[in-house]
């Protein structure tokens, strides 16, 4: 292609891809305007191949006029890649610094936005076992994707991923056995009963929804990088508001508050875990 | 060759590819116009210790690349292991934990491809030595924009299967040895 073409065509795609997710909005409600658009785009790239369609024009017209279609690839806009005690140290850390300080308080409140399939859900429950704070938690664990919050629910999981998650599990100070935590079945292992009884899975979505009252802490990692710098501000609004008093944040190892607008509501615990916890005024 | 000038270099490498960035990185000079940036296949373990050893040994500034980060020269930024690198119309990086492509993440096509669309052909993209094929269809993109495709020597590159794949994929402009590829991108300052 020669040289003007080529930044025709990518200028071109990027106004294609930007009426495209208003087009989303408009008809769907869901709004990936906001989301990083090297990434929106690959995804959408990609959608485009896998249908057979050859330009985005097409793919827009699909996308309105055909309903399924258009919740068949949805799952395909979110990420959900995810694994228990993902970062060990991130939860070594949680269990040193900050369960001790949540433990004195009556009663607990925790929300895991962007949950996934859950992992990080069963992860933050075993900490909380084996720190002794079994009775007076609730945890919230939400997302936008129904399928995943589903599969979350179900708390079934591939045995091929167990080796991974109990090295994980013992770099993250896990106290027991974590084969204690699951039963084997055939090819998948089944999460303990026992963890999921202090959980609520809901259908909560980060950019069009609203506050999640007074949560002791809120654990969101791995999807701000997939936002703007201005979605990011946002969306740390929303934690900021739902967050009491000296709530604590935790985010991704990628991800920090450091750069957004509230910034100066929040001192960090630990920085190199993106720990944080929010001032009192 | 010199009269055209370029906005950015993207490198990948693989097996083989810590010796070759040590070998090659420390030669640039610390004027170099444009910024240097790499995907470095990893095992999913390992810490920060490449980027700060060749920080040690490098002229220009080596770092991980942070989400949000605005791309500038003088530096050499490396993909965070376990993270895809993409590049955004505003030239800053993001960060994204998507499925592994080709086996790998970070990924070296998901790098070059969303670099295409970002420099087209003010872009330099380069594959050094590794034993799979990441960064073919990459490569074949920045051609296909534009850009300028350079490949390590297969017989200098330590496992011949990435430059030797990426040859095949597309039609390159040099195949040269880690030493000129040092020269090569010296004659921009
Ligand atoms: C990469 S996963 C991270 C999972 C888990 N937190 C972890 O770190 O392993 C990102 C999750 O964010 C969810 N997500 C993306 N956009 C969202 C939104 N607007 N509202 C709620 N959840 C969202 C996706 O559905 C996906 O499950």
């Amino acid at each position: 292609m020669k040289g003007q073409c080529v930044d025709q065509q990518v200028e071109n795609e990027e106004i294609e891809i930007s009426l495209l997710l208003e087009a989303i909005y408009l008809k769907y409600g869901y709004d990936f305007r906001g989301y990083a658009r090297a990434h929106i785009k690959r995804r959408i790239m990609h959608q485009m191949a896998l249908a057979d369609l050859s330009n985005l024009s097409e793919l827009q017209h699909k996308i309105l006029y055909d309903r399924g279609f258009f919740y068949k690839i949805l799952p395909d806009f979110s990420i959900n890649v995810t694994e228990m005690f993902r970062d060990p140290s991130f939860y070594m850390t949680l269990r040193r610094e900050v369960i001790p300080i949540l433990k004195k308080y009556p009663a607990i409140k925790i929300w895991h936005a962007g949950c996934s399939t859950g992992e990080e859900v069963y992860s933050m429950a075993i900490l909380l076992q084996e720190e002794g704070v079994t009775d007076n938690v609730q945890i919230y664990a939400t997302d936008f994707n129904e399928a995943v919050l589903a599969q979350a629910q179900q708390g079934i999981y591939p045995i091929s991923s167990i080796k991974e998650y109990t090295y994980n599990y013992q770099r993250a100070g896990g106290s027991g056995s974590f084969a204690d935590y699951y039963t084997s079945q055939i090819d998948s292992v089944k999460i303990d009963a026992s963890l999921k009884k202090n959980i609520v899975f809901a259908d909560h979505n980060l950019v069009t929804d609203g506050v999640f009252g007074e949560m002791n802490m809120i654990i969101c990692r791995n999807v701000l990088i997939y936002f703007t710098r201005k979605l990011q501000n946002q969306v740390i609004g929303l934690f900021v508001d739902s967050l009491c008093p000296r709530g604590f944040l935790g985010l991704g190892s990628k991800e920090t508050i450091r750069f957004c607008e509230h910034a100066h509501k929040f001192e960090s615990i630990a920085e190199e875990e993106k720990i944080y916890r929010k001032l009192i005024k | 060759m010199k009269t055209m000038s370029y906005e950015a270099v993207v490198i990948g490498a693989s097996a083989g590819g810590v010796e070759a960035l040590s070998k090659l990185l420390p030669l640039l000079h610390p004027r170099l116009p444009m910024p240097i940036i790499v995907v470095q296949h990893m095992s999913t373990r390992s810490d920060h210790y490449l980027t700060q050893y060749l920080d040690r040994i490098c002229q220009l500034s080596v770092k991980e690349a942070d989400e949000k980060e605005i791309i500038s020269p003088g530096f050499i930024y490396f993909a965070p292991s376990n993270y895809h690198l993409l590049i955004e119309m505003d030239r800053t990086f993001s960060l994204a934990v998507d499925e592994r492509v080709s086996f790998s993440r970070p990924s070296i096509d998901v790098l070059f491809e969303t670099a295409a669309d970002v420099y087209g052909r003010s872009l330099i993209g380069m594959i050094l030595t590794g034993a799979n094929s990441d960064g073919s269809r990459g490569i074949h993109k920045i051609k296909q924009y534009g850009g300028l495709a350079v490949v390590q020597d297969p017989l200098e590159a330590e496992i011949d299967k990435m430059p030797k794949s990426a040859i095949q994929s597309t039609e390159v402009d040099y195949i040269l040895s880690l030493d000129k590829i040092g020269e090569f991108l010296n004659q921009f300052i």
